[in-house]
């Protein structure tokens, strides 16, 4: 088992709250950086002195994940949440989530199947009519244990499974996180920025800030993204295919790949026998879209892990794609001047 | 043994309707160390015998709770690999999407149940329940390596263990009736204590979730004079109405009308005022759904109690309830066992 993806995925960090996970990247990142530093978006920069060129290259991954925030404790003990980032409510029913610093229980109950019309099952329960339970009786019961404003993130162990799998929650994008802790381990021509950034999920709101403070020549975004080989999807509309290798993009809803930069990764791919993917959805955005429009513009591609149903408990990715990507990542940075 | 502990074996291990036989093998361990004699039957109904002064006539008792759980079976094994299902028992498609699952095949293999990323969804479709014949299971490995090692009709159980919410109250699967065996565990241990003039038997159930047929075949063989099921009921819920159910720590709940026998149920509840312990009534209209249906009209009839077990969001993966109302259901069947002396039969009169 993989010890470090197991820290990585298993810490909170939910956009706004990534306090837990900074730390473990920041103390993993030191021991492979010349320097750490913090911005003022609780952005985690490692710096990595090049031995040729003043050429900055910026890797970036980002740290936050999906989860909840607690807005309202009830009379009665039970806790009213909204959503931080984009999840399907049909996913949190029946799950438990950890909240706030001291990691207290809660559940995501539901009215029993007994008590339900037959017609009920068939609808969704919408996020606003969800509630967490902490087993407490009272308002003043719950507030020895959580308060207002606590994050929340899923109760999922990091488990290794099937063939070569891994679950686990986070995996968008703590697998990109750790791709870049390991491009760390080599020195390069030029400066490299690896960048764990923070609140990609609420709007990639990190990234952009990281990117005009570093002004890069060129930025390469890894992501873990969705991957939808599964029963039910047409063939067509599978974005990504687990253990088919890392997956580029061309372009999603937020930027374009720059195009010299997509060959090069895919010339990278081939010379280096290592197995790549073109990424065959257009849905998403990740940390290219605020990086490409950053300052007067900078070229951007995107490589990520496919992972299938991210944002929920549950995310599943293949080893191989993961060990695939880290190769790709590093031997595309080796060919940069 | 401590009942939390038990609990938490319990809620680990798989049994599903029809698969209890792991289940029933570590319930027989622990009755042991309390009773005089346990054995188990053809179908894994565990019975636990415990006698204390033998007394003329004395009545032979039965107290029975299921240790089935509701869960999942393999409908097919995808060329893919991934594994399409359906229900034993009563589960609410809902709760499924990004759930873990076991598989017990020729191995146990941890299972997914996906969802598909917002990302993805087009139009309308996130308004809508995924229903359970959309759904499958990854499982992570290819079709090819499934072979000979998950077949049709493999069992599937949740993964949820028990989780400490706060203080008394946890949580986790198929606390649906393992928590009733959990007071059958503490009713012995508190009988220990007493003196008692019966033959009382500890029966954990199987097959109760399908249709309470554990219990129709082990009333059969026992043959009681007093039938005494211990099952759940709903407990307090945000989004259920109030009346329909009942709070969490208030004592267990008995339940009257036709399927309780309404002489039995008065003494049960007069001996729970006499030693001031607390309780809660539900009605029932009709026949239950608890192995009291099948054990009152067992052979030529057994005057039968329900005692429930107030617990939340039932059939689901995080089922709750609290511990001390185990605890105190425990304390109201010892002590309802102790009283029946010379004269109980009159407590069936009509």
């Amino acid at each position: 088992m993989d010890e470090l993806l197991k820290r990585l995925t298993e810490a909170h960090g939910v956009s706004g709250d990534e306090g837990e996970i900074r730390e473990i990247l920041k103390s993993e990142a030191a021991n492979l950086a010349d320097e750490v530093s913090i911005d003022r978006m609780g952005n985690l920069v490692a710096f990595k002195k090049g031995t040729k060129s003043g050429k900055k290259i910026m890797l970036c991954a980002h740290m936050d994940e999906v989860g909840l925030i607690i807005h309202n404790i009830a009379d009665n003990g039970i806790l009213k949440f909204s959503t931080v980032g984009s999840i399907d409510p049909r996913v949190l029913i029946s799950k438990k989530v950890r909240i706030g610093k001291k990691k207290q229980y809660g559940i995501l109950g539901l009215k029993a199947i007994h008590l339900q019309e037959p017609d009920e099952r068939k609808t969704v329960v919408k996020t606003k009519q969800l509630y967490i339970d902490i087993g407490a009786k009272s308002k003043d019961e719950a507030l020895k244990l959580v308060n207002l404003g606590d994050y929340a993130a899923f109760d999922t162990e990091y488990l290794p499974f099937g063939q070569g799998r891994i679950k686990g929650k986070a995996l968008d994008d703590r697998l990109g996180c750790s791709v870049l802790l390991n491009a760390l381990k080599c020195r390069y021509p030029f400066d490299l920025y690896a960048c764990f950034t923070t609140q990609e999920e609420v709007g990639i709101r990190g990234a952009g800030v990281a990117a005009f403070n570093i002004k890069p020549s060129m930025a390469l975004i890894v992501e873990g993204t969705t991957c939808s080989d599964v029963p039910g999807v047409d063939e067509h509309m599978r974005s990504t295919r687990l253990g088919k290798g890392p997956a580029i993009t061309v372009m999603d809803a937020t930027s374009y790949s720059n195009k010299d930069m997509v060959n090069k990764i895919i010339e990278t791919a081939i010379k280096e026998n290592i197995p790549y993917q073109m990424k065959q959805s257009a849905a998403g955005g990740n940390d290219a879209g605020a990086i490409h429009i950053s300052g007067e513009g900078i070229k951007t591609a995107v490589v990520s892990v496919p992972c299938r149903y991210i944002h929920s408990p549950n995310s599943v990715a293949d080893m191989n794609d993961y060990y695939s990507t880290s190769r790709l990542v590093e031997a595309f940075l080796k060919g940069c001047e | 043994m401590d009942t939390k502990d038990f609990l938490s074996e319990l809620v680990n291990t798989p049994g599903i309707s029809g698969y209890e036989e792991s289940i029933s093998l570590k319930v027989s361990r622990v009755f042991e160390r309390y009773c005089d004699e346990v054995r188990t039957d053809a179908f894994y109904n565990v019975y636990g015998k415990m006698t204390d002064q033998v007394g003329e006539g004395m009545p032979k008792v039965m107290l029975a709770a299921h240790i089935d759980e509701i869960g999942l079976m393999v409908k097919e094994v995808c060329e893919d690999g991934f594994l399409r299902f359906v229900s034993v028992g009563g589960v609410d498609q809902r709760i499924l999407p990004g759930l873990e699952v076991i598989v017990h095949g020729k191995e146990n293999l941890l299972g997914i149940i996906g969802a598909k990323p917002p990302h993805l969804q087009i139009g309308d479709e996130a308004k809508k329940a995924l229903e359970m014949k959309d759904m499958a299971i990854d499982v992570g490995f290819s079709g090819e390596k499934l072979k000979g090692v998950i077949n049709v009709g493999d069992p599937i159980t949740f993964k949820s263990p028990l989780t400490t919410l706060n203080g008394t109250i946890v949580c986790g699967k198929a606390l649906d009736d393992r928590a009733g065996a959990a007071i059958l565990l503490e009713t012995m241990k508190q009988l220990k204590e007493l003196r008692f003039e019966a033959e009382v038997y500890f029966v954990a159930t199987v097959q109760e979730e399908i249709g309470t047929r554990g219990a129709i075949i082990s009333t059969f063989r026992v043959m009681p004079d007093i039938g005494i099921a211990i099952d759940v009921t709903h407990g307090d819920m945000p989004d259920a109405p109030k009346e329909e159910t009942f709070s969490m720590d208030k004592g267990p709940v008995i339940a009257i009308g036709p399927n309780m026998h309404p002489g039995l149920t008065k003494k049960l509840m007069d001996i729970a005022k006499e030693h001031g312990i607390e309780y809660l009534v539900e009605v029932e209209a009709g026949p239950t759904g608890t192995d009291a249906r099948a054990i009152q009209i067992s052979r030529s009839g057994v005057p039968t109690v329900l005692v429930q077990l107030p617990l939340k969001y039932m059939h689901t993966t995080v089922e709750t309830i609290n511990i001390e109302t185990v605890k105190k259901a425990g304390m109201l069947l010892a002590r309802f066992i102790s009283s029946m002396k010379e004269g109980w039969r009159e407590w069936m009169n009509y």
